[in-house]
């Protein structure tokens, strides 16, 4: 018996996942000026998932530091601003929890500062802040960091441009067909009716998918606020067999 | 079934955060066989993307993978089959690896591939494209993937060169000798 919702190898015709391009933004968005000269003019082909795009790579504990998931205990000292516990359950379309995934992250400081060579934001760098985290989802897809509250930054896009406070999020899914990178931001953000990645997802309720909701629940007494943000990735075209769990 | 979270840019400072110190290595340096893929990311205007990042996905020589669903797949010990490779100041990029087997396709085996994604500030979904080698000739000629690009011109930028420590293999976002990319 493989594992619920294997791919079980061996067959030439492998199942794919399901085109979903409906809730993902055009890669022509005239808004976000960046996009002109970087998107194909030609129609995509056709790709039939096959085993290349049905694998994909295993990253495991061997690709993690002890603290890679607490972002704000990788220096000396603490770093500025609000400490934020991140957590959440990666699934499937088909609602099957994705475990074992590696999660990476990447974000400003508090004060909405990259600690990037080419980020002149005028805004202090913190030096005890890097702003990395990478976490493997466990057995039931749930992961877990500690950081603190990105600040919303300038840039240059258009004029009195400002990105909504957001973090950074790359997941690598079970198979190279389900790759998402994406940004996680946060709730009532003033700043999102301005902002082009946020306007260029056409579906209303798409975008709200990329807001993580405050948890009081797991927010930590003196120490730190919780948000929840889940993360679904595409699903498989066909249901797979189940079986049921505690028969006969 | 629930919807799914939808794709956003990696932005500029994707070096933060997707580096790896080992990234460009698919496979140990000490690999035999080992080769280079070198190539130049170009946008429209055919100016160098400089802060873009590729990824690569591969079966191991034997054309097994080792992945999530079958772990006892690979032929190859340890084969990570997997490249990362951020773009430096002039576009350029450079995995190290070893040549796929060929992969069992729907009728018959696939010639010899790499799955290559292109992530970049400006982009807000990743593209996908597949590099063939060429001195696969005929595999490549009965390629399932490859034989559906009609266009002579178009296939041949699935294709790539051949260079002094490997292969060479320029990814051209849009313009006239555009890569081709695919809907996955």
């Amino acid at each position: 018996m493989s594992p619920t919702g294997a791919y079980t190898g061996g067959t030439a015709d492998p199942t794919g996942y399901i085109r979903d391009h409906d809730v993902h933004p055009p890669m022509d968005y005239p808004g976000y000026r960046s996009t002109a000269l970087r998107h194909p003019k030609r129609p995509l082909e056709l790709l039939p998932h096959m085993l290349t795009e049905v694998t994909a790579p295993l990253l495991g504990q061997d690709t993690l530091g002890e603290l890679d998931n607490d972002l704000t205990r990788q220096h000396a000292g603490e770093p500025q601003g609000q400490r934020i516990i991140v957590h959440g359950q990666v699934r499937d379309s088909g609602g099957q929890p994705v475990p074992n995934t590696l999660i990476e992250i990447w974000q400003a400081n508090a004060g909405g500062r990259y600690r990037h060579a080419n980020d002149n934001w005028p805004s202090p760098l913190d030096p005890n802040f890097t702003g990395v985290g990478r976490t493997l989802t466990d057995g039931s897809g749930r992961y877990r960091f500690t950081t603190i509250r990105p600040g919303a930054y300038p840039w240059g896009n258009h004029t009195n441009a400002w990105r909504p406070a957001h973090i950074h999020f790359s997941l690598f899914g079970r198979a190279f067909a389900q790759r998402l990178v994406t940004q996680m931001y946060f709730p009532e953000d003033p700043l999102f009716f301005q902002d082009p990645m946020w306007n260029s997802i056409p579906d209303e309720r798409a975008r709200q998918r990329l807001v993580a909701s405050f948890d009081y629940a797991n927010t930590e007494e003196q120490w730190a606020l919780a948000y929840r943000w889940d993360i679904v990735l595409r699903g498989r075209e066909a249901t797979v067999f189940e079986p049921v769990e505690g028969g006969d | 079934m629930s919807g799914t979270t939808p794709s956003q840019t990696v932005g500029p400072y994707l070096h933060i955060g997707l580096t790896w110190p080992d990234g460009a290595y698919a496979v140990p340096a000490a690999a035999p066989g080992g080769f280079w893929i070198r190539g130049v990311l170009t946008d429209g205007a055919e100016r160098p993307v400089s802060d873009g990042l590729i990824e690569t996905w591969q079966a191991d020589p034997d054309g097994g993978f080792a992945h999530a669903y079958t772990p006892e797949g690979s032929a190859t010990p340890r084969f990570r089959g997997f490249g990362r490779c951020p773009t430096g100041g002039s576009g350029e990029f450079g995995v190290f690896t070893r040549k796929p087997g060929r992969v069992p396709g729907p009728a018959g085996p696939q010639a010899p591939h790499i799955d290559v994604s292109v992530f970049a500030r400006g982009m807000l979904n990743r593209v996908v494209t597949r590099l063939y080698f060429p001195d696969e000739p005929e595999a490549n000629a009965a390629d399932p993937v490859l034989t559906r690009i009609t266009d002579p011109a178009a296939r041949a930028t699935l294709v790539a060169g051949t260079a002094e420590d490997g292969y060479r293999f320029d990814i051209r976002l849009q313009g006239e000798h555009e890569t081709v990319f695919f809907d996955i």
